[in-house]
């Protein structure tokens, strides 16, 4: 009987020079329901489909506030998410408290890069089966990162990951011209047709399976930035949003299926 | 033989007698800082309309003996900020690296683009660097170890105001228009509050009033300090940076007034 002797644990490098363990936890975010995150000059949103394990239950949160001026979206293993949380909440307050400011993003991140990394080096540790999207502001701004298994960790524009986040990514690379310069209500629709494009046939956005999170910087009075900060929308207060993707299903739907046209045949 | 590890290497008592192995004694307590060793004395900072001047003079007293006459003890942190030591000066310097590696973390974390001059956005600013000090020396006097400092923090705070702050070895912070430390706070800071008394007060000087007024405080504490020196550094930090000079001269010394003195010692009055 076939059997992989490289993937008992991630120590081992199989002959290919390949890991086996960080590539399964790497699918384990692929088992998670899709996510997305866009940046523009002065917004980082996040927007996310929630999934309810059966028709009784509720709906599984996708998106935590770390800090004021951070926040996550997650797709994977929740669990795992909420230990990498409540580390990223704790450093966040221990920077406010021993330096009176927010944490930067980057460091943020990078913190949690080196604590995924480590455990893909140890024997007996496993990596986190779940990936990120970090939204915050700082000094020099919005940010949006990629967080994934391994410890790797980028800065983007505009990401998606989670199940079928191909398509939204599709959507995401077709319009990233535009990103820059949206308002925060136009990223939060562009968020939204993303995640349009990555659902499954007879299933749409409802108020129960949407979640948005906006954090971004605003002109004061004084001409100084001032932080608007994390914040997650659900339930009602999304209705107007996903009202306002609705309006363009047809036109949105049928650049959609034309699409998914042209590539099947490319495809076949 | 004897073959107990205190006994390994030392000298044979036969020969030279008995060791004095008093310091292997663990029972007694363990003490860190009790006083300050080599210490440096006033520093003075007054805030202006868009900065501050802080002034501190070159001397490292061992004692009532002028030691050293060349330590700096104001340093800049990032091109942003100075920090002014009073008190112990090897604390200054263990501060003082400390603080280096503090920056040279800040300043990978936030490149700078060579085009823009002073502080990069984002790089600790003068509030966060106090903040963080007051948690350092709060820390230490906890642990009973203290850092044997009285120090002063200046430069902009995140709303690019003007920003001046002091903590000292017990961690206590305070901030004022003007603040000094050691003798400088009964001799300096009265001429100092007399131009600065409020945060408006303050506001209205201009550089050139608020670096008269601190080299004046200078002089008076040369004066009447005996363990002050007329070799002095001043620094000038705006939102534009630091401006540090650390080789300065008093100017205009009048010791008239040394003849009207009556009190100290031999006198035939």
């Amino acid at each position: 009987m076939f059997r992989n002797n490289y993937d008992n644990d991630s120590v081992t490098f199989s002959p290919q020079g390949r890991i086996f363990q960080v590539e399964y936890a790497a699918e384990a975010v692929k088992q998670g329901s899709v996510v997305v995150g866009i940046a523009s000059k002065t917004h980082a949103v996040l927007v996310a489909i929630k999934r309810n394990a059966e028709e009784l239950s509720s709906y599984q949160k996708k998106l935590f506030p770390i800090d004021e001026h951070t926040g996550i979206a997650i797709a994977g293993l929740t669990s795992d998410a909420r230990v990498l949380s409540n580390f990223m909440k704790q450093q966040c307050l221990g920077h406010r408290l021993t330096y009176g400011r927010s944490m930067p993003v980057r460091s943020l991140v990078d913190m949690i890069g080196s604590k995924a990394q480590t455990n893909t080096q140890h024997y007996g540790k496993r990596p986190y089966g779940v990936g990120l999207l970090v939204a915050g502001v700082d000094e020099q701004g919005p940010h949006l990162f990629e967080f994934q298994p391994s410890g790797m960790t980028e800065e983007m524009m505009a990401f998606a990951i989670g199940a079928r986040s191909q398509m939204a990514r599709t959507y995401l690379e077709k319009n990233l011209d535009k990103f820059q310069d949206c308002t925060r209500e136009e990223l939060i629709r562009h968020g939204l047709r993303a995640l349009k494009e990555s659902l499954v046939q007879d299933r749409e956005l409802t108020v129960d399976n949407t979640s948005v999170a906006t954090v971004g910087t605003v002109k004061g009075e004084d001409g100084l930035a001032v932080v608007e900060p994390f914040k997650v929308f659900d339930g009602q207060d999304v209705v107007a949003w996903i009202e306002s993707v609705a309006d363009d299903k047809e036109e949105g739907a049928g650049a959609g299926e034309a699409q998914a046209g042209e590539s099947m045949e490319v495809d076949s | 033989m004897d073959h107990r590890p205190q006994a390994w290497g030392r000298p044979r008592d036969d020969v030279y007698g008995a060791y004095d192995a008093s310091y292997l004694n663990h029972s007694a307590p363990k003490t860190a800082t009790q006083s300050p060793i080599v210490t440096g004395t006033s520093v003075i900072a007054i805030k202006f309309k868009d900065g501050v001047v802080m002034a501190a003079d070159n001397l490292a007293s061992y004692g009532s003996l002028a030691r050293f006459t060349d330590v700096k003890r104001l340093r800049t942190f990032l091109s942003a900020s100075v920090v002014g030591f009073g008190g112990d000066v090897s604390d200054m310097q263990f501060l003082d690296r400390h603080l280096n590696e503090l920056a040279i973390d800040e300043a990978y974390e936030h490149e700078t683009t060579a085009s823009v001059s002073g502080p990069a956005p984002g790089q600790l600013n003068a509030a966060n660097l106090h903040k963080y000090l007051s948690k350092l020396m709060y820390r230490r006097r906890n642990d009973f170890d203290p850092l044997w400092n009285q120090i002063l923090v200046a430069g902009v705070d995140g709303a690019q105001q003007p920003f001046l702050a002091s903590v000292d070895l017990r961690g206590t912070t305070f901030t004022s228009p003007s603040l000094a430390t050691g003798f400088g706070a009964m001799l300096a800071q009265p001429i100092m509050r007399r131009y600065a008394a409020t945060e408006e007060d303050a506001a209205k000087l201009t550089r050139d009033q608020a670096v008269d007024i601190v080299k004046e405080c200078m002089k008076v504490l040369f004066y009447r300090d005996a363990r002050s020196l007329d070799r002095y550094s001043i620094a000038v930090v705006t939102r534009e940076g630091v401006e540090l000079k650390e080789d300065e001269q008093l100017e205009k010394q009048s010791w008239a007034f040394a003849e009207r003195i009556r009190g100290y010692g031999t006198q035939t009055v």
